[in-house]
């Protein structure tokens, strides 16, 4: 390019007076079109599939989607998912606190507890906490080595309920920790300062300043393991809870049907992780406050 | 100003005895003793590194100290005293002194989540247990006071940098501190509007507030404060009325530290 000194003066008028880019179009590249005729003729033939082949045998789905036992098991399903996600998220928060604390035996024994039930699948530790009765035949609270102050036998508490939650609880636990951690630690420390200069305890620094910037960072990955979670009860079949799962395979096993009942356990598994993937979006507009609205009012502080 | 001389009389409000702070083998504070009294405004300069950000950082107990003692209102602050030792307080407590302590931040450190209003009543609310209509009172005559009473719902990122330091005094205002606390309040603003936060310091100061205020603008401890104190070091190396220091430096070092500022 010349490096003229110009003047609008000596600029030429244009040749075209009314050019205006709005006007504009932009054209589709050729790879594009071949693409879009591709993805139709794969988008066609898997709606062939799905519409076309009996064996999916879709008026039996259709006949179980709403059957009593099936519904029983979503049920099961949905509480194992809330509660398992409540006890992860309770015993990640406070495992994240451990390992930022300056309380060095309380690191450790964080980074024990995240190790242990990070490393070993989750299907094991259903079973191990299933059939902790063969391990410790009593659970007792007291001192060791003396008349414990309270007593019971293991066999009556560990139901096939309380291994799913102490299985799934524990095990979200060791994964949220370490989201918890992140999402504090993505919190300018300055705001510390900012909360205790206005007289606050730790406490209200954490619950009032803290954790909701923390929110920001934290929602995403959680609703990753919400969805996780939501899959991984499935896992609870193993110890003859009655989950969406059980509920369809104890449907099959009878009548033999079992595409047909696996898609129906699908259909729900869609329809769970769908309704969660508008709490997660609703959720990341509410935290977001504050920051969403720099780009609406972009220029107001130049004013 | 005519009240200078009747600082002697004035009751001692907050009070650092032989101040000690060490960053590992670094000496942030060496000895440091300074009394402010009540309605009087200090202002305390130096170079960078000298001490000086880190003294109201201890006197906010933000920092530990490691010898010494602080005083507010003759309580010891951060430890009580058990017979012949001194014992740590718990968080809570130290939470409780800090109550009578203000402090503005050099980056302003406004709560992203929360209005400038949110930012205000948030203390009142939650650690004064104020109600919340006469917080929202208190926040749109504080936020007039500081000549932003438009801001009322505007979030932190939609104010200016000057806009968001005045809301900032605005809301270390509303804990009704005895002394306020400035680190470098203009330090992190642009030159046109330091202008805006220093007049909202400075009628502070002419309302008869107690305050320390760390800062690079001279010309400002000139007019607002009653008494400068000058830093090198970890030590205060000079000390005395406002104008008559800053006009007659006594000692070299504060003479060729305003040569080099201004």
């Amino acid at each position: 390019m010349s490096s003229l000194p110009m003047t609008p003066d000596s600029l030429p008028p244009s040749p075209h007076a009314a050019d205006d880019v709005a006007q504009a179009r932009y054209p589709v590249g050729p790879a594009r079109r071949l693409a879009s005729v591709a993805l139709a003729i794969v988008a066609l033939g898997l709606a062939w599939f799905l519409i076309g082949n009996p064996r999916f045998e879709w008026p039996v789905v259709a006949n179980y989607l709403f059957a009593p036992a099936v519904l029983e098991g979503l049920g099961v399903t949905l509480l194992l998912t809330v509660i398992g996600m409540v006890v992860g998220t309770l015993v990640g928060t406070i495992a994240a606190l451990l390992l930022m604390s300056d309380y060095r035996p309380g690191r450790w024994a964080a980074n024990t507890y995240l190790w242990a039930f990070r490393a070993t699948p989750l299907m094991i530790q259903l079973l191990f906490w299933y059939n902790l009765a063969y391990l410790l035949p009593t659970i007792s609270i007291g001192l060791p080595f003396a008349e414990p102050w309270v007593q019971w036998r293991t066999i009556d508490v560990i139901s096939p309920f309380t291994a799913a939650i102490l299985g799934l609880g524990l095990a979200e636990g060791a994964y949220m920790a370490e989201i918890m951690r992140a999402g504090l630690l993505s919190v300018d420390q300055r705001q510390h300062d900012a909360a205790k200069a206005i007289g606050m305890t730790p406490r209200q620094s954490f619950f009032r300043i803290i954790v909701p910037q923390a929110m920001r960072f934290i929602i995403p990955p959680t609703g990753n393991q919400v969805i996780s979670m939501a899959k991984a009860t499935a896992l609870v079949s193993v110890i003859a809870m009655n989950d969406l799962l059980f509920a369809v395979q104890s449907i099959y096993n009878r009548t033999y049907e079992i595409v047909p009942l696996l898609l129906v356990a699908v259909f729900w598994y869609l329809v769970v992780i769908t309704c969660l993937y508008a709490v997660q979006s609703r959720l990341e507009r509410h935290y977001a406050r504050g920051h969403q609205r720099i780009a609406a009012t972009v220029e107001a502080p130049t004013a | 100003m005519s009240i200078s001389q009747e600082i002697p009389v004035r009751r001692k409000v907050l009070r650092a005895v032989n101040v000690s702070k060490r960053y590992g083998c670094y000496v942030a504070l060496d000895k440091v003793n300074l009394d402010v009294h009540e309605g009087e405004v200090v202002a305390v300069i130096g170079p960078s590194g000298s001490g000086k950000s880190t003294l109201v950082r201890c006197m906010h107990q933000l920092e530990s100290i490691e010898g010494g003692a602080i005083y507010l209102n003759d309580d010891l602050l951060g430890f009580r005293r058990n017979g012949d030792t001194l014992r740590a307080l718990d968080a809570r407590a130290v939470a409780r002194q800090r109550r009578n302590l203000g402090m503005v931040f050099q980056q302003f450190v406004l709560f992203p989540h929360m209005t400038a209003a949110e930012n205000i009543m948030e203390g009142p609310v939650r650690v004064l247990g104020d109600d919340t209509s006469s917080a929202r009172k208190l926040a749109e005559h504080l936020l007039r006071r500081v000549g932003l009473g438009d801001k009322f719902d505007a979030y932190p990122p939609q104010l200016s940098g000057g806009q968001q330091q005045r809301v900032a005094i605005a809301r270390a205002l509303a804990m009704r501190p005895q002394v306020l606390l400035f680190d470098e309040p203009t330090s992190a603003l642009d030159p046109e509007l330091v202008g805006e936060v220093l007049n909202v310091v400075t009628d502070l100061a002419r309302a008869g507030k107690t305050m320390v205020v760390v800062t690079h603008e001279i010309g400002f401890a000139r007019e607002a404060a009653d008494r400068v104190v000058f830093m090198e070091s970890g030590r205060i190396v000079e000390e005395g009325a406002a104008r008559e220091t800053l006009a007659n430096p006594r000692t070299e070092r504060l003479r060729a530290f305003l040569s080099r500022v201004m």
